[in-house]
């Protein structure tokens, strides 16, 4: 648990790029992977369930002849995804696509994209309530392990001071510029990986677990709270999809930065837990930055 | 010259994703093949059952609307209209004749009129209808409770299941559901032979349908015959509890 301190308190005045370093603690590297695998599982089985009916609606109840404020469907011979007023086509990839037979089918999301890859509502259920214990359950464990080895104050507390205009504006334009870190200063969350990493976290797991639970009718009774807390159960139907969505944003940006960091070095430090630090850029670059 | 290599990386790379991606797929739907690993999967609806049933107080209530929050329209799901020659003849003459039989693991077996039905302690409720597929619709429903009827015929002690006997098939296969006893005793657990504040109608169900508000609406069994307590569900039909379960895998406990 103490690596980061070791390193940061005895080696930080020689730590000038190229050193492999102790990075990330066993729990925080098991959960990362337990979570990869099991959001993608929960993701693809979700666009299933989905599937079932692809409309969403706000308030307490919703069914077809309410109005619903996203709908994907097929409407003469074209797929079409409908955001209030909006609309789309999306023909060959959402309402209707061509599946590996060449046979054309109207679901909202294709085959390639959910759990099982034909479409049955049952076993979507299946791989969803079963993997949304090991979710929940290695989300809790993460977080209380988090708590008493120091993960969370010591790399995912976030500052007033970094959440100032100008410094958030340095940052982004640091990412813009894909002008990453070195040195010992790469051991450290700068302010926009703190706020996505805090939001997926304490932020969007939360709600899509808790949006998830508003979905089932008996913890409904057992806990009334969650039909106020999302303002009724299409809500929270609603915000689970956006939840969801969101954590696919995150999964498609954190891909990207990986592979802009350097997927390698990345990958290794959250397998093994060792990271090489990043060597010092060439000196001219810096200056264009005041 | 070094575009080339890229080319041909970067096809490399997008044909070892997409084989990537589709052994992903293939993979997903050979494990959710083998009985071995659904049997891992279903584990989480055992799981699901009991931590719901720790968690929920025995008698608390599904959140009950006010008439103003009521669905403009109900959809009706399912078979909408018994085939049944025996139906239809009920039909006919208004349910005159028929009985809701209830039998079993019961001391004192009941043939109840409709008459007798609408003549006993009634409930009514403004309840929130979950379907499976994820639309909901709230309406109002009117019957008396569950637990009163098995109270007249008398449980036996042996009886862990009430089932759910239905005119309605698909093709052969007639629709049955059941729940157990923390469930049929529930006071929201109802016969209802009122929607609306109108007579139930034949596409909800007629002369009556359960309401079981802390389950989904495939739980909610239109057109009853027929109650049959039992101490288990196995060899009836395919062992599943329910028509759904047997014919397409839902789950028995459909709390979630």
């Amino acid at each position: 648990m103490n690596d980061r301190d070791i390193a940061e308190t005895v080696e930080t005045p020689t730590l000038v790029g190229g050193e492999l370093v102790r990075r990330h603690a066993l729990a925080t590297r098991i959960w990362h992977w337990v979570n990869a695998l099991t959001l993608l599982v929960m993701l693809m089985s979700g666009l299933t369930i989905f599937n079932a009916h692809p409309r969403l609606y706000w308030g307490e109840y919703g069914a077809n002849a309410d109005y619903a404020w996203l709908e994907i469907s097929a409407r003469s011979g074209q797929g079409i995804v409908r955001i209030g007023d909006v609309q789309a086509v999306t023909t060959g990839v959402l309402g209707l696509w061509v599946d590996g037979d060449g046979e054309p089918q109207n679901r909202a999301f294709p085959s390639w994209a959910t759990i099982p890859s034909t479409y049955n509502l049952a076993d979507g259920r299946l791989w969803h309530f079963f993997f949304a214990w090991v979710l929940a359950l290695a989300l809790a464990s993460f977080m209380l392990i988090s708590l008493v080895n120091m993960h969370i104050w010591r790399d995912l507390r976030i500052r007033l001071s970094e959440l100032s205009p100008a410094h958030l504006w340095h940052d982004i334009k640091d990412h813009a510029r894909l002008r990453f870190p070195t040195g010992a200063a790469a051991l450290d969350y700068n302010i926009l990986q703190k706020l996505s990493y805090v939001g997926v976290i304490f932020i969007l797991l939360p709600l899509v677990t808790l949006t998830g639970l508003t979905m089932s009718p008996t913890m409904d009774a057992a806990w009334p709270w969650l039909l106020d807390l999302f303002g009724g159960r299409a809500s929270a139907r609603s915000l689970h999809f956006i939840a969801a969505f969101l954590l696919f944003v995150f999964f498609v940006v954190h891909m990207a930065m990986v592979l802009l960091a350097g997927p390698w070095n990345e990958v290794r430090s959250m397998v093994t837990g060792w990271y090489r630090l990043p060597r010092e850029r060439m000196t001219s670059v810096k200056e264009d930055d005041e | 010259m070094s575009g080339s290599i890229l080319l041909s990386r970067r096809t490399l790379i997008g044909s070892l994703g997409a084989s990537a991606g589709g052994l992903l797929l293939s993979g997903c739907d050979a494990l959710g093949a083998n009985e071995g690993f659904r049997g891992v999967l279903r584990s989480g609806e055992s799981l699901t059952y009991a931590t719901q049933r720790l968690v929920s107080d025995r008698n608390a209530l599904a959140r009950e609307f006010a008439e103003a929050e009521m669905s403009p329209v109900f959809r009706a799901n399912g078979n909408i209209m018994p085939a049944s020659a025996d139906y239809a003849a009920h039909l006919a003459t208004r349910f005159a004749d028929w009985r809701l039989v209830v039998d079993g693991l019961v001391a004192r077996p009941l043939a109840i009129p409709l008459a007798a039905l609408m003549a006993m302690p009634q409930r009514a409720q403004i309840t929130r209808h979950d379907c499976v597929e994820g639309w909901s619709a709230i309406g109002k429903w009117q019957g008396p409770k569950l637990a009163h009827i098995l109270s007249l015929a008398r449980l036996l002690p042996s009886a862990r299941y009430i089932v759910f006997h239905c005119a309605d098939s698909f093709g052969d296969h007639p629709y049955y559901e059941s729940i157990d006893l923390v469930d049929a005793l529930h006071p929201q657990t109802i016969l209802a032979w009122r929607m609306n504040d109108a007579p139930l109608p034949v596409a909800h169900g007629a002369p009556i349908r359960v309401r079981v508000e802390r389950q989904l609406g495939y739980k909610q069994a239109k057109y009853v015959m027929r109650i049959e307590a039992r101490a288990s569900l196995m060899g009836l039909y395919r062992g599943h509890g329910g028509f759904w379960e047997d014919d397409s895998g839902y789950q028995w406990y459909a709390g979630i």
